[in-house]
């Protein structure tokens, strides 16, 4: 990142997206104008009217981030849990070729059907509450962290491994002291990017299973059938962010722990 | 202060090596490291050193032939320094110990007199990663003395650095070697380090190696700058240069 920094100051970080922004924004501007010149308009309201009501309307504020708060507790209990299990099966399949072989296509299957087909199932097994929507993210969020996690495993240095062969170290030794602190860089990897399909996945299931707290996902189903699209633009805005948040906290835990020794990511 | 009486820290007894895919690594490779003793293997790339040493250490297991060696503590210092990243240098140097299951105590003890020893004093808490080339290998070396390993295989260890740093480097071992008295095993491109460093210096010929000259060294340690000047030793080294040219058919 220094490098680019030096070279261009301010453009080099800030300065494009916040150009792309800008244009983004204009743009908006420019179709509301173009498709609806009531002062409401249900379609596509101005960007101002987006902002009055959801950042200017105390209530209607607190509304959404109520929501997003059910949402993060979902999708941040369906990643710890996708991590403990994902990390659970890498280890497994690290250890011996069979295991791997055993466990990688239904994993890839995992990843494979859409949880879209998968989800009426889950409702009628498990409910139409927490847990189902529990069970959506761990789906959504497992593959990544079983394919980082066991590419980390496997991606230790011959000479790291001599080290421990020639003084007789057990299997779990060299999996406590080796392995698993050398695959912690691939591992966050994996983290991060099922950070934000866990908060996808989290609305995903809010969209199914309404019963119980609202989070943004049955929020933006209300929204939609009661026409408040300056709201439903909002709900879509606070769940980009938190999926953001949940991605920028991993990177920083990860930075945190293998920082000091590790450049990049 | 070699003692030719005494047990031999390795003996290699017509050792061949071929590896599974058919390479034919080593070709009946016969010799002895005895304690005391400083042993560098010159030769071609290639030519089967690395495999001598990984032999030695258990690492690989002969196709033919017969390893002993005196006491299996040993000390391995690989051509990269294989540090792992995420440990200080002080955790990277209690490695070893803490493999072998040394106290907690005891292995700060040795490490910061390890640390002490190869002149890393200050830098206990940094990561490799901000380390320079020559100090990498300090910690290399560290590591492994702390166990005080009877015998010492060096896989050109200094091969990477720059030639000040190199020289510096071999001063710094022979200080050691004279220290504590290991039987070293010592791999290098270099034909005026293998002569500076060692009591006795073996040509190894082309694939599959053989060992095709023995040149006994009779310099004094501890040996100073002013050796590499000396006619004797550009003789000595010039023949071992003729014998690695032989082998090179
Ligand atoms: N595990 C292995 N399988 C097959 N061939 C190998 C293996 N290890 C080394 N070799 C081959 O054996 C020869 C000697 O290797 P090495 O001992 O590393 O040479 P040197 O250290 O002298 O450069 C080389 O040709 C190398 O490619
Ligand atoms: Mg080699």
């Amino acid at each position: 990142m220094s490098r680019t920094n030096l070279r261009y100051g301010w453009l080099g970080t800030g300065g494009p997206p916040a150009l792309v922004f800008v244009t983004f924004v204009g743009a908006w501007y420019g179709y509301s104008a173009l498709v609806g010149p009531t002062e409401r308009n249900i379609s596509s309201p101005y960007p101002h009217a987006v902002v009055q009501t959801v950042f200017g309307d105390l209530s209607n504020l607190s509304e959404l981030l109520k929501a997003t708060w059910v949402t993060t507790k979902v999708a941040s209990v369906g990643l710890l849990i996708a991590m403990a299990v994902g990390i659970l099966f890498a280890v497994l399949m690290s250890q011996a070729k069979w295991i791997e072989r055993s466990f990688y296509p239904y994993a890839v299957l995992l990843q494979t059907v859409p949880i879209l087909a998968l989800v009426p199932l889950i409702g009628l097994r498990w409910g139409f509450g927490f847990k189902s929507r529990v069970i959506v993210c761990v789906i959504i969020s497992l593959f990544p962290i079983i394919t980082n996690t066991l590419f980390g495993l496997k991606s230790t240095e011959r000479g790291h491994g001599d080290l421990f062969l020639l003084h007789d170290a057990p299997r779990l030794t060299r999996l406590r002291k080796l392995h698993f602190p050398a695959a912690l860089p691939a591992m966050f990897t994996g983290f991060r990017i099922s950070a934000g399909l866990s908060v996808i996945g989290a609305i995903v299931g809010d969209f199914f299973f309404g019963r119980g707290e609202k989070g943004l996902g049955i929020k933006i189903r209300d929204y939609t059938n009661f026409l408040e699209t300056e709201m439903l633009i909002g709900g879509i805005i606070l769940s980009a962010l938190l999926g953001i948040a949940m991605f920028q906290v991993f990177g920083f835990v990860g930075r945190a722990i293998t920082g000091a020794w590790h450049d990049g990511a | 202060m070699t003692s030719l009486t005494s047990t031999p820290a390795l003996t290699f007894d017509k050792v061949s090596m071929i590896f599974p895919d058919g390479t034919k690594a080593l070709d009946q490779v016969s010799l002895t490291v005895r304690p005391g003793e400083f042993v560098s293997i010159v030769g071609p790339s290639g030519c089967g050193k690395s495999t001598v040493l990984r032999i030695a250490s258990g690492l690989l297991n002969p196709s033919d032939g017969h390893v002993e060696l005196d006491d299996q503590n040993i000390g391995y210092v690989f051509q990269d320094a294989t540090l792992l990243p995420w440990r200080s240098v002080q955790k990277n140097i209690e490695l070893f110990m803490e493999l072998e299951g040394v106290d907690k105590e005891t292995r700060r003890k040795n490490a910061a007199l390890a640390i002490e020893l190869v002149g890393l004093s200050g830098f206990e808490k940094h990561h490799p990663i901000r380390l320079s080339g020559g100090m990498r290998m300090r910690v290399s070396l560290a590591r492994s003395l702390t166990l005080h390993p009877g015998l010492f295989l060096f896989d050109e260890p200094f091969g990477a650095l720059d030639e000040i740093t190199r020289e510096r480097l071999n001063d710094e071992l022979i200080a050691l070697f004279l220290r504590e008295r290991f039987g070293g095993l010592f791999i290098t491109h270099s034909i005026s380090e293998a002569t500076f460093l060692s009591t006795r210096v073996l040509v190894m010929s082309d694939r599959p190696g053989r060992i095709v000259g023995d040149f006994e060294i009779p310099f004094e340690y501890p040996r100073n700058e002013e050796l590499r000047y000396d006619p004797l030793f550009a003789e000595l080294s010039g023949n071992i240069s003729q014998a690695l040219r032989d082998g090179h058919s």
